[in-house]
């Protein structure tokens, strides 16, 4: 007896398909036009090439059972497209990351409540481990030899990363302009890294193509999406556990594609439909660097219609300027009464030094953004501060770099003398907090 | 104008497993219909009931997103590449 059931397919009768290899899902659901097909390699929906969802038939699942479960994304493996054995291979063990209580940055912005999921604590330093982990499993049950993926930097660091554990050959695809950074953090895992002259949507055309043509070839967040995808929905389960089974009033995530800001959506619709916490409204609000922000110019002009633009940020991992999931996103956010909001890159380094600064917490560009998002809207009026709020960090500061290092250095350089120091003026009374 | 299109697995039902065609056609909609002549239906797959591409249909022509040129009627000089690829974006 199901305990919550998506509508969903015939179960897979693929031959090679070892039994449970992705645990209750039951088939792939085209999120446009509902058409349904077998669990496999596949990502667009062969009548009108809409995206792909896993649908499920979850089994009763309880609190006890979930809080008794490793501190990892796997606590949650019968709400994902993963085997029951999925902790016998190895992989990064992502997830069940610290949800720290900002009182200082809640001070700062004037909000009651404010929580920081801070996802920066994560192997590779970013939320693409989650992703990166689900993707894994889905690849070792499709027997595909190869695990690949086009990325803004994040995703190329967690691939790579797994790919090495778990013994796979490993290819990444990165736009030649990304960070040195994030380069070098991915070619330590990997002799293949393949930089391409463009910019992240040149680098996700060459992979869909390549997709195509190599048997074998797992792209993460191409040819295996709907299963890459879902690994998102542990960011949701986990602030709602670490709430203490509640969801939160009001939430920010930062928009490249849109599809962890759906994913979070939907986790905590399925908790709702699983009786895991108590159904509430919650209000889902978007962060965007105006330099790529084609969802947010979307919701402000009160259409669906998301013109694609070419990327001018330093938010690179949230520079994607064709967003294959920002009309979902417009409707999570409109239909929860939240918004979607930008920034510009000024505001999105001041939104990294105000983390810093008030909670210790260095993170990426994409990070700033979010925080600065937060601030903004707490200005505009568009978030009630009175609300409880969670805002999400994606990921790790020391990956950027460059963002803040001309905005940050020495106060002072001086000679190791205690007279030095006094000339400084750095008293108890003007060093700031 | 001849030119060369890329076909994704999605539609290489329509052409016998091909995964890149030649057709005809001076701009985008004349070479989707010169496609749909040799192998019909395939036009319907990328264009919805309005006549327009569909949401998660991406079209280049060389190396640029249509969307970014002249949508349909964007030209397609001889010898001109063009890729059919399902939008998927997020890494």
């Amino acid at each position: 007896m199901s305990a919550a059931t998506t509508e969903s397919a015939t179960p897979s009768t693929t031959p090679f398909l070892r039994e449970g290899a992705f645990g209750h899902a039951t088939g792939l659901s085209c999120r446009e036009c509902g058409h349904k097909i077998e669990l496999g390699p596949h990502y667009a929906c062969p009548e009108c090439f809409g995206p792909l969802e896993i649908a499920y038939d979850f089994p009763a699942v309880t609190r006890e059972q979930i809080e008794a479960g490793p501190a990892n994304i796997w606590r949650y493996k019968a709400l994902l497209p993963v085997p029951d054995d999925i902790e016998q291979s190895p992989n990064m063990e992502p997830g069940f990351t610290r949800l720290l209580k900002a009182h200082n940055l809640g001070r700062e912005l004037g909000i009651d409540n404010l929580w920081v999921k801070d996802d920066s604590t994560n192997p590779t330093h970013s939320f693409k481990d989650r992703v990166v982990a689900c993707a894994l499993s889905a690849a070792r049950e499709f027997g595909s030899k190869v695990f690949a993926c086009p990325s803004t930097g994040n995703l190329a660091n967690a691939v790579a990363a797994a790919g090495a554990r778990a013994g796979m050959k490993t290819v990444v695809f990165i736009p030649s302009n990304l960070e040195r950074a994030k380069q070098v953090n991915s070619a330590v895992y990997t002799d293949s890294l393949v930089a391409v002259d463009g910019n992240y949507d040149d680098v996700n055309k060459l992979a869909s193509e390549i997709a195509g043509e190599e048997e074998g070839w797992a792209f993460v967040n191409v040819n295996v999406r709907p299963y890459y995808a879902e690994g998102s929905k542990t960011l949701g389960y986990e602030i709602a556990e670490q709430l203490g089974w509640r969801l939160p009033d009001q939430i920010v995530i930062p928009v490249a594609s849109g599809s962890q800001l759906t994913k979070v959506d939907k986790a905590f619709r399925e908790l709702v439909k699983l009786g895991l916490v108590e159904d509430k409204p919650y209000k889902v609000f978007g962060a965007q660097a105006t330099g790529c922000s084609p969802v947010s110019v979307a919701f402000k002009g009160g259409t669906d219609a998301i013109r694609p633009v070419k990327p001018d940020t330093i938010a690179k991992s949230l520079a994607i300027g064709n967003p294959a999931d920002g009309i979902y996103v417009l409707d999570v956010c409109r239909r929860s009464g939240g918004a979607v909001e930008d920034i510009d890159d000024d505001a999105v380094r001041d939104g990294i030094l105000l983390l810093a600064r008030t909670e210790g917490i260095f993170t990426e560009t994409a990070g700033g953004t979010t925080v600065g998002v937060l601030k903004k809207l707490v200005e505009t009026g568009q978030l009630d501060p009175t609300l409880e709020t969670v805002v999400i960090n994606t990921g790790m500061g020391l990956k950027t770099l460059d963002a803040v290092s001309d905005r940050v250095g020495p106060a002072a350089t001086i000679p190791p003398t205690y007279a030095a120091f006094a000339a400084t003026g750095l008293t108890e009374e003007n060093v700031n907090r | 104008m001849s030119v060369s299109v890329r076909i994704p697995t999605i539609l290489r039902t329509y052409t016998g497993g091909d995964s890149e065609v030649s057709a005809e056609g001076a701009d985008l909609a004349g070479v989707l219909d010169d496609l749909d002549a040799k192998f019909p239906g395939i036009k319907g797959r990328v264009l919805d009931e309005a006549g327009k591409l569909r949401r998660f249909v991406n079209v280049y022509v060389g190396n640029d997103d249509v969307r970014f040129l002249d949508n349909l009627a964007t030209p397609t000089p001889d010898g001109t590449q063009i890729s059919v690829i399902p939008a998927v974006a997020g890494g």
